[in-house]
């Protein structure tokens, strides 16, 4: 359905919500003075699966409760009235969806590091988990690739591959492995696998041919014309289309949901990336967001005005608990955790939070445990990111002295940490940490940023709601994303280099209203210095010669930065390397004195 | 609110059990409706269609692919040896004679033109599914499968490993909190589900493993010993495809756990009787955990299923599923509506309860229960 014309002005309620794996979560929005805001928040499990195999069910159930917390009328019977009448109903209804598993998809190019990697980021751009990439020099033999095609059952294949004009009988090499395959959908055994092409143009002719009769295609623009130029957004057009049309209208009640909203429904990550490129447009910053789940961990980013998201679909902190300790190795969870821990106690928690996903940490010791693994999550999901957000491949770029000098390559990350101006966390561990400054050392443990970078938490989860929301109504969107989403925690300041304990490192002056703070923060540590919640303050940062916040080693930094509820992060653990003692004894030391200097549990643990 | 919603694991002496047995392909239904099976009765069959090789022909032939279907001695669709001739052709003005043979047994699925390919598909592979439980055929699903229909009592564990099977009910070890001892399996254990307590080691599942036993099923094993086992980090739980020569299911968890009173007590009570064992396990949207299914001789009479999982009130019964107090069984004594604060600072709703054992008392998160049900 095409989105109806909406006369922004006129919308006195919106009602915005999201079908979550695990929850549904509704919001009221509605104008207090002038601007939208939060008015209430309702949650009610998500019913995709049997006994109620109806999504429309779990919506309605979290719409009741925003009734009763907010003491008005928006249901008549199983419908949201629309548009308000009285105080009845409400002028808007949006939703988004991550139900039923998401969007899992196999994509296809001739070359695994070009148009492999070019259709797995219009993929990943387009909200789908990507269950495997099949290219022609992938290693892998026909048969081979015919049977994992066969194993994964994808909800969708996206075959790109060749340069417009380029080798036509590769191309249709690759789709006769998928005829072969006929791969059969996840859901519902009665219609034909979408298949998105995407590939040179000359051959659209025989893919069709060959896929046409058999699987549900749709032709679309090259994704990757020329070796120079990357055209992911019809490709992605193209799967949220098909994602819309045939994937999510077999979930159970998607059919009915549809015709509840004159806006489509958005994949929950493709909305949150919407706000995250709405955040950097405006702030005129370089951006990263993530949103660490049970089941999967999200980041998205923007830098240099690019926009590059990914899900680490194994990655998580309930069902995927267990895989961030066969990823990150259980020494690398050990490392932040400040007490000694019986690796085979450990290995069982571990394993015992997977197979029950919703227990929460009840002892101080649980707690560190459970952040611990969060960090780790985050710095996984991060190092896949930067590995996907990258400039394309096989380009030859002139290059310059300099160039030479810094030995940059085509293909590198376009993550550049010293650019990054704005942090932002979601999810359960970073939301609902019982303190905030817990959510903000997970985040800078987890990313290490670099310089200055500002830090801030989704409150309660609601960015998917506002993203949709910005399609249709911006203002609305982004007045309650700032007054009542988005939580700033405050700045870190971490200079690249590295010392020796104790050796001077920075020094700090923060200009606030009254009494100017000054502190001088020797190599090897952690400090808090406390800033307003509210407004700007200006800060003035020297660091030592051999150390660097951006501008060049030591050169000052001045800034203004946002106030925030945890305060001003001074960071001089070190950088390019950041490096953790390994000495037992001593890492637990210092891990002990970097918590207390930041407040951050109600007792040494 | 005087309930509170938690995961319950199904243990139960009176359940009617449904299980679809589905082929992966259309195939042959073998059963009827109504007709008696026994776990092993084989009840729809099908051929999986053989592995693709692909022949590049116009390389092998040195043609323009475009003619390499005129090359083709025999037609798409012919049945063929390794080393039969598939194709033949002249190149360099027709000076040069190439030839090309089968490289397997198998049928041509496909010539190409535009690539010179030729698909060649290997013979079929045949696949059978059983009927799993003891039970009568209630549906047939045509050309796909049955619906097997027994009733009997229902175990579900919370975690498991290695896929379906069964045997006879042997109950090892003395008592519920009493780990499996290496000592105590015989080779008398061969084909059977053996029953060990609170904890199984890696070394007495080797030797289970050596003596053919068909299943183990204990309160609780080290995830250092899964790792092992797999020789791998289990990083996901989806399970029941691993080749392990047994079956392992756990009733409670990771680490030495007692095992449940209610199990322990209907294991034994159906000790010497036929079991089908699932380890099969996937936590996940849709959840799916191992069981252990017990079918009453046929015509032993049925009864309804138990309802499922229901609130927890005072007076429940449950186990705490976490630190500190984890795989403790207590009773609710109180369920304040108020949010409390934890050591954590976390403030959540939480329940006052008094452990069996001790009759000491502590608070814990409602999400850190699970109902057993009495």
């Amino acid at each position: 359905m095409e989105p109806r014309p909406l006369d922004p002005a006129a919308i006195r309620s919106i009602l915005a919500t999201d079908c979550g794996s695990t929850p549904t979560k509704a919001i009221l929005i509605e104008p207090r003075d002038g601007v939208y805001r939060l008015i209430v928040r309702g949650e009610a499990p998500t019913t995709v699966e049997a006994p109620f195999e109806d999504v429309t069910r779990g919506v309605l159930n979290a719409v009741r409760e925003v009734e009763e917390l907010a003491g008005r009328r928006i249901l008549d019977g199983e419908r949201i009235i629309t548009p308000q009448t009285g105080d009845q109903g409400v002028d808007l209804y949006v939703s988004t969806s991550s139900a039923g598993g998401g969007l899992q998809m196999m994509v296809s190019g001739l070359v695994l590091q070009m148009t492999g990697e070019s259709a797995q980021r219009a993929a990943l751009g387009a909200g789908a988990i990507v269950m495997d990439v099949i290219a022609l020099n992938d290693g892998r033999r026909p048969h081979e690739k015919i049977r994992r095609l066969r194993q994964l059952r994808p909800d969708m294949i996206l075959l790109s591959g060749g340069t417009d004009g380029g080798d036509v009988r590769r191309v249709a090499e690759m789709a006769e492995i998928i005829l072969a395959a006929d791969p059969k959908a996840r859901l519902g055994a009665g219609y034909r696998l979408p298949v998105i092409y995407a590939g040179n143009q000359a051959a659209a002719e025989v893919v069709t041919g060959t896929l046409g009769d058999r699987t549900a295609l749709s032709v679309v623009a090259n994704l990757r014309p020329s070796l120079e130029q990357e055209n992911l957004g019809p490709a992605r057009d193209a799967i949220h289309e098909l994602f819309m049309e045939h994937v999510m209208a077999h979930a159970p009640g998607y059919k009915k949901l549809m015709t509840w909203s004159p806006v489509p429904i958005m994949p929950t990550p493709g909305a949150v990336g919407i706000i995250i490129e709405a955040i950097a447009r405006r702030d005129r910053m370089s951006v990263v967001g993530v949103d660490i789940g049970g089941a999967t961990t999200d980041v998205f980013s923007v830098f240099q005005g690019v926009f590059n998201r990914t899900v680490s679909a194994n990655l998580g902190m309930s069902y995927s608990v267990s895989n961030v300790m066969a990823e990150a190795g259980i020494e690398n969870i050990l490392r932040w955790v400040p007490f000694a821990v019986d690796e085979i106690d450990l290995r069982n928690r571990v394993k015992n939070k997977m197979i029950r996903p919703t227990t929460i940490p009840q002892s101080l010791e649980d707690l560190v445990i459970e952040q611990a693994i969060a960090r780790e999550a985050l710095r996984l999901a991060f190092e896949q990111h930067k590995a996907l957000a990258v400039g394309l491949k096989g380009i030859q770029s002139q290059r310059t002295i300099s160039d030479i000098m810094s030995q940059t390559e085509t293909g590198a990350t376009r993550v550049d940490l010293l650019d990054l101006g704005l942090l932002v966390g979601s999810g359960g561990v970073l939301s609902h940490a019982p303190r905030r400054v817990q959510a903000a050392l997970m985040m800078v443990d987890g990313f290490l940023p670099e310089g200055l970078t500002q830090l801030a938490v989704d409150s309660i989860f609601m960015a998917p709601q506002l993203g949709v929301l910005s399609t249709v109504h911006e203002p609305a969107a982004t007045q309650v994303f700032e007054r009542d989403c988005l939580v700033r925690l405050g700045t870190v300041l971490s200079p690249l280099g590295a010392g020796k304990a104790g050796q001077p490192c920075l020094s700090v002056e923060v200009l606030a209203d009254q009494t100017p703070i000054q502190r001088r923060i020797p190599f090897g540590e952690l400090a808090l210095i406390p800033l307003p919640e509210q407004g700007r303050v200006r800060v003035i940062a020297r660091p030592e010669r051999g150390f660097d916040l951006g501008p060049g080693k030591g050169k000052p930094l001045e800034a203004q930065v946002n106030g925030g509820v945890v305060g001003l992060i001074v960071d001089t653990r070190g950088r390019r390397p950041f490096v953790l003692p390994t000495e037992p004894a001593e890492r637990i030391r210092r891990l002990r004195a970097w918590n207390a200097a930041l407040g951050l549990y109600a007792k040494e643990v | 609110m005087a309930h509170a919603y938690t995961p319950g694991l199904r243990v139960t002496d009176h359940a009617v059990i449904r299980r679809e047995r589905r082929l992966p392909l259309k195939g042959d239904v073998l059963v009827a409706v109504g007709q008696p099976v026994e776990a092993d009765t084989v009840v729809a069959r099908t051929e999986l269609p053989g592995n693709v090789q692909t022949v590049n022909l116009a390389a092998k032939l040195s043609l323009d692919p475009a003619r390499v279907p005129d090359a083709l001695t025999l037609p798409v669709g012919s049945a063929v040896r390794r080393g039969d001739l598939i194709a033949a052709g002249k190149s360099l003005f027709g000076l040069v004679h190439q030839r090309a043979t089968s490289p397997a047994d198998g049928t041509l699925e496909s010539v190409s033109p535009v690539t010179g390919q030729l698909i060649l598909r290997e013979p079929p592979l045949p696949v059978e599914v059983d009927a799993y439980v003891r039970g009568v055929v209630a549906e047939v699903l045509p050309g796909e499968g049955v619906v097997v229909e027994a009733s009997g009592a229902l175990m579900q564990g919370i975690f498991g490993v290695g896929g379906e099977t069964f045997g006879t009910l042997r109950l090892v070890a003395a008592s519920p909190d009493e780990p499996l001892a290496t000592a105590a399996l015989t080779p008398a254990h061969q084909g059977c589900v053996v029953v060990g307590g609170s904890y199984v080691s890696h070394a007495t599942l080797m030797r289970a493993r050596e003596l053919g036993v068909a299943a183990v099923v204990v309160g609780g094993f080290d995830d250092h010993d899964l790792r092992h086992l797999l020789g791998r980090d289990l990083g996901v739980a989806i399970t029941g495809a691993e080749d392990l020569g047994f079956t392992l299911i756990l009733t409670e968890g990771f680490g030495r756990i007692r095992m449940a009173e209610r199990t322990w007590r209907l294991l034994a009570a159906h000790q010497g009787q036929q079991a089908s064992v699932s380890g099969a396990t996937q936590i996940r949207a849709g959840v799916m955990r191992p069981e252990i299914v017990i079918p009453r001789p046929p015509g032993a009479g049925r009864e309804a299923a138990a309802a499922g999982a229901a609130g927890v009130e005072v007076g429940s019964l449950l186990r705490v599923i976490r630190e500190p107090h984890f795989g403790r069984i207590a009773r609710v004594i109180e369920l304040p509506a108020e949010l409390q604060a934890l050591e954590t600072e976390a403030r959540v709703r939480v329940m006052a309860v008094e452990f069996a054992e001790d009759g000491t008392r502590a608070v814990v998160p409602r999400a850190n229960v699970e109902l057993i049900e009495d």
